[in-house]
């Protein structure tokens, strides 16, 4: 009952033996996700923690071990490096966390998954992760505050996602999977590509968006959840009160000197959609519950 | 990271895009100096130097009219000059306290035959750079894409490919240029192309981009914006950045790691994570108070950041209340509370305190703000916290 990840996913970690890397990976090893291998260049032939095996690329990471998911934890000035080099292993799923990548990396790897022999899809930059509880969790969010179940959340932020899945998970409701897909400007999943998957997944009933100022991934999928989704959605938009011209905190969170991508744009399509909008931060999941029962 | 005007000129003349030759000044004897560079009796363009545009109809605080002056001759520029230097200059883009001119600029005036806008901008819904331009220069180009957008010609170019030469020549035409003036085009637009790739800028524009009473194509005013996160791959850029130009309180918490934003409120703000950051301002708004910042401690803040959170939020006079808000989710609410406790304890808090915290270990984290005897109101949901602070505020005031 899931999007791209379950209990099979094959874990491979792109800078496994860094601070980072080794923390997150033994948070979601307790948690018990499958981590197969770890990636760091001349760390090869190692083995991470007495447990997972350390390889010097990922080309050799898919093919001794059989990882059909990354995730990273690498430095920002040689994350887009990674990224690229999973592509080129073709691995279905890139999840990035780190967050700082250069934009103009982000803008060469975006054109490079429009490659048609391209294999694989990448969520973030500067991301929590993904999960699916109870089966897999890639990433940095807590693994406690969520639950198996049939909601769908997209997120373009990390903590507003906690809230909003414990939330539900306060309110009885578990979740199908979560995606963070990240605040940058420029990243691998939008809005549109996780709630179409939602919406083709036959083990998600609900979908919750939630979205920030700036760009308009938020109204794209609104015209998508327009035309193809009956399964009920909520949503809310962060930053209402964002001044113009300055970025909050994520790259991607600025309303331009002109007007585009404001809250009330935002909160206009999702009516428009027949979005449940939440006006409140803590009324995410009372929002959907509206138009939800479970 | 924004660049004065005179810093993205020299740029520009390092990728042999044409400028009016200039003279920058940040002393009144180096003003002696830059005029002594200019002909005696040629017209000289004034300009100060801040990162806020409409400086032209600006006003200084003491009354001087106009940040960017032309004015007749040596002597002229001189009084000119010395006005403007340490003077605080206010503009529709700096709100009303205005900014401390800590450079002026001098350019040789040219005759302007016609006022064009050029710019590469990276749009983030395509991945790709975008060249915008316009016959309509000089002025604000979002008010010329509102008021006749069919002015705004809007060029992609390829990511993978980069500029080519028939971006140049389309460009060049459709901006109604003819004969030497279209290789005029094209060597300043690659010019300006290979500036905004080599050094990761996120914006170069050019406004206004004029042709001469000879003809020839010139750069009268530049703006640049580079991607902070690839500053560190260009050092020469990096020198740029002007910390004046900045809020103290904001460079103090980019030293610790922490992403802060002053704005015009009085309710303080402390929460981790960006998104739960901006959401924590619109509720504290929506409860009828006025955020007095943003304030990301990040998903793994100690004991150090929380302290120096408090002590950049406290070191803002208008700061009559704080709200912390932290959902713990690897950094643990006791570790959150610790900090809090230790901040509270080393920094004198002497304004109303409400404290939400969720998450992992929440009840320890409680126990702890509660053993400690801090003068603070605990509260158990973000509403919750935010009609506390927001009433507790407002009924001081």
């Amino acid at each position: 009952m899931s999007i791209l990840v379950n209990k099979d996913t094959r874990v491979v970690v792109q800078g496994i033996t860094g601070k980072t890397g080794t923390f997150h990976t033994k948070q979601c090893l307790e948690y018990g996700t499958k981590i197969v291998a770890g990636v760091t260049p001349g760390k090869g032939g190692q083995v991470w923690e007495d447990s997972v095996p350390v390889c010097n690329t990922m080309a050799e990471a898919v093919r001794e071990h059989g990882a059909n998911v990354s995730v990273i934890y690498v430095p920002p000035a040689f994350a887009g490096d990674s990224i690229l080099e999973a592509i080129e292993a073709e691995i279905p799923l890139v999840i990035c966390i780190t967050e700082g990548v250069p934009v103009r990396d982000m803008a060469e790897i975006r054109r490079r998954l429009y490659f048609k022999n391209t294999r694989t899809r990448l969520i973030g930059p500067n991301c929590p992760g993904i999960i699916t509880p109870g089966e897999c969790k890639i990433g940095i969010m807590p693994g406690y505050i969520h639950k198996p179940g049939r909601v769908g959340v997209v997120s373009r932020s990390g903590t507003l996602t906690y809230e909003a899945v414990w939330q539900l998970t306060q309110r009885g409701h578990g979740q199908s999977t979560c995606i963070g897909i990240g605040g940058d400007p420029i990243n691998g999943t939008s809005q549109t590509d996780a709630i179409r998957m939602f919406n083709e997944d036959p083990d998600t009933d609900a979908i919750i968006m939630i979205g920030e100022i700036g760009g308009s991934a938020e109204e794209e999928a609104c015209e998508y959840i327009k035309e193809h989704v009956k399964k009920p959605v909520a949503g809310f938009i962060a930053g209402a009160s964002a001044p113009k011209g300055r970025t909050m905190g994520h790259a991607g969170a600025i309303v331009s000197a002109s007007g585009a991508g404001t809250a009330e744009a935002k909160f206009a399509a999702m009516e428009d959609a027949g979005v449940a909008i939440a006006r409140n931060p803590s009324e995410i999941a009372d929002a959907l519950l509206t138009v939800y029962k479970g | 990271m924004n660049i004065h005007e005179y810093q993205a000129k020299r740029l520009l003349d390092d990728y042999g895009v044409p400028v009016p030759k200039g003279y920058a000044a940040q002393t009144s004897r180096e003003i002696e100096t830059a005029i002594a560079h200019l002909g005696e009796s040629q017209k000289i363009v004034v300009k100060a130097q801040i990162h806020a545009g409409g400086r032209g109809k600006g006003s200084f605080t003491d009354g001087y009219q106009g940040g960017v002056k032309l004015v007749e001759g040596r002597e002229a520029a001189l009084e000119s000059a010395n006005r403007m230097l340490d003077n605080t200059l206010v503009t529709k883009q700096t709100g009303p306290a205005g900014r401390k001119v800590q450079t002026v600029y001098f350019t040789e005036a040219c005759e302007i035959q016609h006022e064009y806008y050029l710019a590469l901008v990276l749009d983030r819904e395509t991945a790709q750079t975008v060249i915008i331009a316009s016959t309509e220069g000089g002025m604000d180009i979002e008010e010329v894409a509102e008021s006749s957008p069919e002015k705004i010609i809007r060029v992609p170019i390829s990511t993978t490919m980069g500029l080519r030469h028939h971006h140049c020549r389309r460009v060049a035409f459709e901006l109604g240029f003819s004969g030497d003036q279209v290789k005029q085009f094209a060597r300043l637009l690659t010019g300006l192309y290979n500036l905004y790739w080599e050094n990761n800028a996120m914006l170069v524009e050019i406004n206004p981009l004029i042709t001469t009473d000879r003809g020839d194509l010139m750069a009268l005013d530049a703006k640049m914006t580079f991607d902070g996160n690839a500053i560190f791959q260009h050092p020469k850029i990096q020198q740029l950045r002007d910390l004046n130009e900045e809020d103290p309180k904001e460079i103090e918490a980019s030293k610790h790691n922490l992403s802060y934003i002053a704005l015009d409120g009085n309710i303080a703000c402390l929460v981790n994570g960006a998104g739960l950051a901006m959401a924590t301002m619109d509720i504290i708004k929506s409860f009828g108070g006025e955020p007095a910042n943003f304030l990301d401690v990040g998903g793994g803040a100690n004991e150090d950041q929380v302290t120096a959170a408090f002590k950049i939020i406290l070191s803002d006079p208008k700061v009559e209340g704080i709200l912390v808000n932290i959902f713990g989710g690897i950094m643990k609410c006791d570790v959150i509370a610790r900090g809090i406790v230790a901040a509270a304890r080393n920094v004198d808090i002497q304004v109303p305190l409400v404290i939400r915290l969720e998450g992992t270990n929440v009840e320890a984290g409680k126990a702890i703000l509660k053993e400690s005897g801090i003068a603070c109101t605990p509260a158990d949901s973000l509403a919750h916290a935010a009609e506390i602070i927001t009433t507790q505020v407002n009924a001081k005031a």
